[in-house]
């Protein structure tokens, strides 16, 4: 139990897969505009990814290592995690109408992140069993979710600050999330390796 | 119909409150003198040294940027906050540190965290913090050589060798002990030697006085009466520095019972390194704090809960600075989700 303790302490904080490995900066940057849709984006690709860790290592155990066809994992997992986020947008909007409409649009921007296909091909590169996959994508997920959130508070607060005109939008929000990631440097060293 | 004393309002005419921005900031620098002499007094003319550099670059940087951006500069540079942002930050520095760490992050706070984001009220993040912990990441050895307090042999420079010690490098040769490690720095590296404390503590027992290293405990003492200046006077909110405290001795505690031979009291951990300085000086920092008084709770007992962790699990020496930049970090989410109620409306659902 305690490894999967350390897997999320690590995942959400220590390597933290924004500000620390610096993979989905696209939706980071994208989608932190406002809070609500901020909290709408993190909802979704909390889904998403613990669903897609958990589905791509089951293609690569069951699918691909049998037929040692290693080889086509970056391929696999692209294919795996549109197959996901199209079928969860399916089973929301008939089972959910609501949550569809608060989650609708973030959906399919999900397949693009690449935080998504890494937490994937991570999972191969460190071994990870199948409880580890999912603790892996879930922790990445969280981690991913925490920062877009507080990014996004933050965003509100600066579209109202007096910023010299070269750097309104984004890249006072690059600057920013420097910032943020060096904060994060203050977790290095929690978690061993 | 009759209102508590304070409602009261007596007819015209009214004097207000002389409170300004320059105000403010002279208060807190006047709060923290006598820490300030207690540094000198234990650690030698350090202090000064990196202030006076640390303040040239600070106004430089700031200047520099007003003049970019065709603002008056009377105003701006007199309003004293790039004074508290260079005091602050040599409050943090080594004491003997080469100038250039001193004008790189006093050049660093002021243009990109403070005025990059327009200036003085509207920097999401603490500037003298921020510098802190940028040049900690970028130059770890420069910014963990501390200098010994002097009562326990540490170097006794007149003001002179100081500078030029700071400036050039020259250190002069009657000086065997230039430096050590910080008390929570060998607490540390004990630790993860599986020294146990109670064998660390007697083995530097000339390090150690009561609560934590000495010399920085008395320090400590000073910023704590400074600090209670600063809320007699209102110029900090209560809330910060009492969650922020009475957190981190909360969690020592905690440690500290259930294993004392490898978690230090809470009494050292609330007199080491930039506890009391944060709690404080840092921590209330009006701009990048939360602002809603639940919010101020919950901000402070993150950065107390987030200093202990990062100081006891961490790789650094001290989470102070680090724990800071978190919350401010988390300031905008937790006054988003803690505002007051208004009045006049009903409370919704």
């Amino acid at each position: 139990m305690s490894e999967f303790a350390l897997i999320l302490v690590s995942t959400v904080l220590v390597n933290n897969f924004v500000l620390v490995k610096f993979l989905g900066l696209c939706p980071f940057m994208g989608v932190s505009r406002k809070l609500e849709t901020a909290t709408g984006m993190a909802l979704a690709t909390t889904f998403v990814l613990t669903l897609s860790s958990v589905c791509s290592y089951l293609a690569r155990t069951y699918l691909l290592e049998p037929l040692g066809l290693e080889y086509l994992s970056t391929l696999t997992f692209i294919l795996v995690i549109a197959v996901v986020v199209q079928f969860t947008e399916m089973v929301v909007r008939k089972t959910s109408p609501l949550l569809h409409e608060v989650l609708g649009i973030f959906l399919p921007l999900i397949t693009t992140n690449c935080a998504v296909l890494g937490v994937a091909l991570l999972n191969v590169q460190q071994d990870h069993g199948f409880l580890a996959s999912a603790f892996y994508g879930f922790g990445a997920a969280v981690g991913f979710s925490l920062v877009l959130i507080l990014f996004a508070a933050l965003r509100e607060r600066i579209n109202v600050a007096d910023v010299p005109l070269p750097f309104r939008g984004g890249a006072i929000a690059l600057v920013t999330a420097g910032l943020m990631s060096m904060a994060f440097m203050g977790f290095s060293g929690l978690v061993r390796g | 119909m009759s209102l508590p004393p304070h409602l009261h309002t007596p007819s015209s005419p009214h004097i207000h409150a002389p409170t300004s921005v320059a105000r403010l900031m002279l208060t807190v620098v006047i709060a923290l003198t006598p820490a300030a002499i207690a540094h000198v007094w234990y650690f030698g003319w350090g202090l000064p040294i990196q202030t006076l550099i640390a303040l040239i670059f600070a106004l430089g940087g700031e200047a520099l940027m007003l003049r970019l951006r065709r603002r008056p500069l009377t105003p701006y540079l007199l309003d004293g906050s790039a004074l508290v942002t260079a005091v602050l930050l040599a409050f943090s520095l080594p004491p003997y540190a080469p100038w250039w760490i001193a004008a790189l992050g006093a050049l660093f706070a002021i243009v990109v965290v403070k005025q990059l984001y327009g200036g003085l009220g509207y920097n999401p993040f603490n500037p003298a913090m921020a510098a802190y912990a940028m040049l900690l990441i970028s130059f770890p050895q420069e910014m963990t050589t501390w200098a010994l307090p002097k009562v326990i042999g540490g170097p006794d420079l007149d003001p002179l060798q100081a500078l030029d010690l700071i400036l050039f490098g020259h250190a002069p040769t009657t000086m065997d002990a230039l430096s050590g490690a910080t008390p929570l720095d060998l607490v540390k590296t004990q630790l993860a030697q599986d020294i146990t404390l109670g064998e660390t503590f007697s083995e530097y027992a000339h390090l150690f006085g009561d609560f934590s290293g000495r010399g920085i405990e008395w320090i400590g003492n000073w910023i704590l009466l400074g600090g209670l200046f600063l809320l007699y006077k209102r110029a900090i909110a209560w809330q910060i520095p009492l969650a922020m405290l009475g957190s981190l001795f909360a969690i020592a505690l905690v440690f500290y019972l259930a294993d004392p031979d490898s978690y230090p009291s809470p009494l050292f951990h609330v007199f080491s390194g930039a506890a009391l300085f944060g709690a404080f000086f840092i921590a209330t920092d009006p701009v990048s704090a939360a602002t809603t008084p639940k919010g101020r709770l919950i901000y402070g007992a993150g950065i107390g809960i987030l200093t202990y962790v990062i100081r006891t699990w961490g790789g650094y020496p001290d989470g102070v600075a680090f724990a800071v930049l978190l919350m401010n970090m988390a300031a905008p989410t937790i006054d988003h989700y803690t505002r007051p109620r208004v009045f006049g409306h009903a409370p919704k659902d």
